[in-house]
């Protein structure tokens, strides 16, 4: 044994792979993203409007029923400054992911930020959204390339409710 | 709305993969040195209990394990499932049994393929023996399935 080099670790995959097909509330919400339109559904209890729609509330576990156009521009409501590189992630490190609550909307959606320096980024910041051109766009959220900040005043931390 | 068929444009493919490296320990460790060199180790507990794959702690007492013990090459099929469509994951290309085998000198089963061709040639009982990669690296389809005893 002891002239053999032993072995210390092995690499362990844990992968699924499955085909999702987008129906209900889904789809509505990709026809309209590919005509650049965002939209949520809004809960008919709770009255929260959930972006990218979906066909039921969590919270009140009931049917969503009323569509609702939502603005492509928002508040950050929490962020991740991200340093480390990753073989699928082609984008200059560090860059910023970060959680936005779209204005008429009671759900952040995940994106990225970009034209910002990484240490600027603030919980309260506003910004919009940067589509690709509209020659380009489909039935997906990739139609906007990321967000970047709007010359806005920041919301206060309060007014973020339970996302702050 | 999902009555109608779906739109094939809302199809695409989705992959969650988490691929990490993980550290063995000496018992481990040491299982894969072994298996690298073709060779099936277990480890025997104060009862004179054999366990494979081995484990560093007794399951009962939490006790250290440290008594590493060849087991094998040959075992008998304890419980298996037949695998109608593998897919591209699988260790095999064709139709194949999963199976707990336990390993000559185990007391217990370890989890592994077997290439036995067809359902029917499967048994609870029946003997197998490994069937070995051609070139080892020191990961589990190193050993890259069992087959039939006495199979060609």
């Amino acid at each position: 044994m002891s002239e053999i080099e032993p072995v210390t670790s092995i690499v362990t995959p844990t992968r699924l792979e499955y085909e999702f097909t987008a129906a209900g509330a889904h789809a509505e919400f990709l026809t309209r993203v590919a005509q650049g339109v965002l939209v949520g559904k809004r809960c008919p209890g709770c009255r929260k409007v959930y972006v990218p729609a979906r066909g039921n509330c969590p919270r009140c576990g009931i049917a969503t029923a009323e569509s609702v156009e939502v603005a492509d521009r928002g508040t950050i409501t929490t962020f991740c400054i991200v340093r480390v590189p990753s073989g699928n992630i082609d984008l200059k490190l560090p860059y910023c992911a970060a959680n936005i609550l779209l204005d008429g909307s009671d759900m952040p959606v995940a994106a990225l930020l970009q034209e910002c320096e990484a240490e600027d980024v603030r919980i309260g910041m506003r910004v919009e959204a940067v589509w690709k051109p509209k020659k380009e766009w489909g039935p997906t959220f990739e139609n906007i390339r990321y967000f970047r900040p709007t010359a806005e005043p920041d919301v206060a931390v309060e007014a973020l409710g339970d996302w702050a | 709305m999902s009555k109608s068929p779906p739109d094939p444009r809302f199809s695409a493919p989705h992959v969650i993969e988490y691929s990490y490296r993980r550290s063995l320990g000496a018992v481990l460790g040491r299982f894969f040195t072994e298996l690298r060199g073709r060779q099936l180790v277990g480890i025997r507990r104060p009862g004179g209990q054999v366990l494979v794959p081995p484990c560093e702690y007794d399951p009962d007492t939490g006790e250290s394990l440290d008594e590493i013990v060849p087991v094998g090459p040959g075992g008998v099929v304890t419980t298996w499932a037949w695998v109608t469509r593998p897919t591209k994951r699988h260790p095999l290309d064709h139709p194949f049994a999963w199976a707990l085998i336990r390993l000559d000198g185990a007391d217990t089963g370890m989890l592994h393929a077997v290439d036995a061709g067809s359902e029917s040639a499967m048994s609870t009982g029946m003997r197998v023996k490994p069937r070995w990669r051609s070139e080892t690296v020191g990961e589990i389809l190193d050993l890259a399935c069992f087959e039939i005893e006495g199979a060609a």
